[in-house]
């Protein structure tokens, strides 16, 4: 079994979704509407439950126990996108991450239920069901602020643009890019783009949104390497804040 | 010595914290029980949501349960390897969910889209001139509505 490659691939998801998680969750108190507080409570509450799958997994094949995984690693030590670890901003930029990011998970976790490598096909096939909710939401919201007021369209074309560069970077190439693909385990972050360019196309056409060319912008790599923004290593010490505390601590 | 279907009649004791109407047996997640020759149980669970806090609760009331009949030789694990969805939810589960006031997932072909969503039949009037206001809840599990006929919001277990 090509281990180091799998092991690669998992900390890639799940990094992402306890970093996007952790940053859903600083909208709880703070949402623009109590509907929204609750949305972005909610997927953050999801998507840290599904690093949790993903660590344990990681877990099972060696590494350490999942919130020794989570809490002490140094930002260096993070396989996430920058996409994720970017702050909040203002509501619109947090919606356009998003719309970006969720459209892009849920493929992988569509495309994952058919691994080879059997743990990963399970854990994707139950959480795949739990992200449509999570697209369900940012494309609802994308339509209809997309195509309501000329702030609201300002706000959000202005967002896309500065978050598009970042959200290519979240299909940097694995090193075992050739080797996961070629092993049936996943089918590789090209594949990943292609279908997820043609999903948000399809959400982006019925709002008064203008994609930009893709081509022409420069993908945010690195993340994927331990290169961060230096926003990530912030957002752990406070994550870490009170595990750091008294490690041993039952809870 | 108990057998599995005994196994399965204690369990009916253990309810869903949250919706304390609802057996863990009703609730389908209970996804397999054995009893070896030499009487250790095993009972597999599988989560509802990958993050329910509940989840570890209920496995813990599974454990307390086991052990209050008189179990001593037991494992209770909680995997994937039967994933949960909604489908799972058997009738009087069902039935339960909307004396409790919490309208019942429909049974669904697993693809979700937003015509499922819409129209949740009123747990209170049983009306079908519903609205949904949002996907997420006060749990996890939960969606929120609002009845057109009888002008009461409600929620929702939701199809997963």
């Amino acid at each position: 079994m090509n281990e180091l490659a799998i092991k690669d691939l998992l900390y890639k998801l799940a990094d992402d979704q306890l970093i996007l998680g952790h940053r859903n969750s600083e909208w709880t108190g703070f949402g623009p509407i109590l509907e929204e507080d609750i949305a972005f409570s909610s997927m953050a509450q999801d998507k840290i439950g599904h690093s949790l799958a993903f660590y344990t997994l990681l877990h099972e094949l060696g590494e350490s126990e999942p919130d020794t995984v989570a809490f002490t690693r140094n930002a260096n030590q993070f396989h996430n996108s920058q996409l994720v670890e970017l702050p909040n901003g203002e509501y619109d930029f947090s919606l356009i991450r998003h719309f970006l990011y969720d459209n892009a998970e849920i493929i992988r976790f569509e495309m994952l239920a058919q691994s080879s490598y059997e743990p990963i096909a399970k854990v994707a096939t139950k959480l795949k069901g739990e992200v449509k909710y999570h697209v369900l939401h940012a494309n609802t919201w994308i339509k209809n602020l997309g195509s309501s007021t000329e702030e609201a369209i300002l706000r959000l074309q202005s967002s896309l643009t500065e978050a598009l560069p970042y959200a290519l970077g979240m299909f940097e190439h694995s090193k075992y890019e050739q080797e996961l693909i070629d092993a049936g385990i996943y089918g590789g972050e090209e594949a990943v783009k292609i279908k997820w360019l043609k999903r948000i196309q399809a959400v982006i056409e019925q709002t008064a949104l203008k994609l930009p060319d893709l081509e022409s912008i420069a993908p945010k790599f690195g993340g994927r390497y331990g290169e961060h923004t230096e926003h990530l290593q912030p957002l752990l010490d406070e994550m870490a804040e009170v595990f750091k505390i008294d490690p041993t601590a039952e809870w | 010595m108990l057998k599995k279907d005994d196994i399965l009649t204690l369990l009916e004791e253990v309810k869903d914290p949250e919706i304390p109407v609802l057996s863990l047996v009703d609730l389908g997640v209970i996804t397999g029980v054995e009893v070896s020759e030499d009487a250790h149980v095993t009972v597999n669970m599988t989560p509802t949501f990958a993050g329910c806090p509940a989840m570890d609760y209920m496995k813990k009331d599974v454990e307390r349960t086991l052990e209050k009949h008189g179990i001593s030789k037991y494992t209770v694990n909680m995997t994937f390897d039967k994933p949960w969805d909604s489908n799972k939810l058997t009738e009087k589960g069902r039935q339960h969910l909307k004396e409790f006031g919490l309208a019942p997932p429909p049974k669904y072909d697993l693809i979700l889209d937003l015509d499922i969503l819409e129209h949740v039949k009123c747990p209170y009037c049983d009306s079908e001139d519903t609205t949904m206001r949002t996907p997420f809840g006060p749990t996890l599990c939960r969606s929120m509505h609002y009845c057109n006929n009888c002008k009461q919001m409600f929620e929702q277990f939701k199809p997963l």
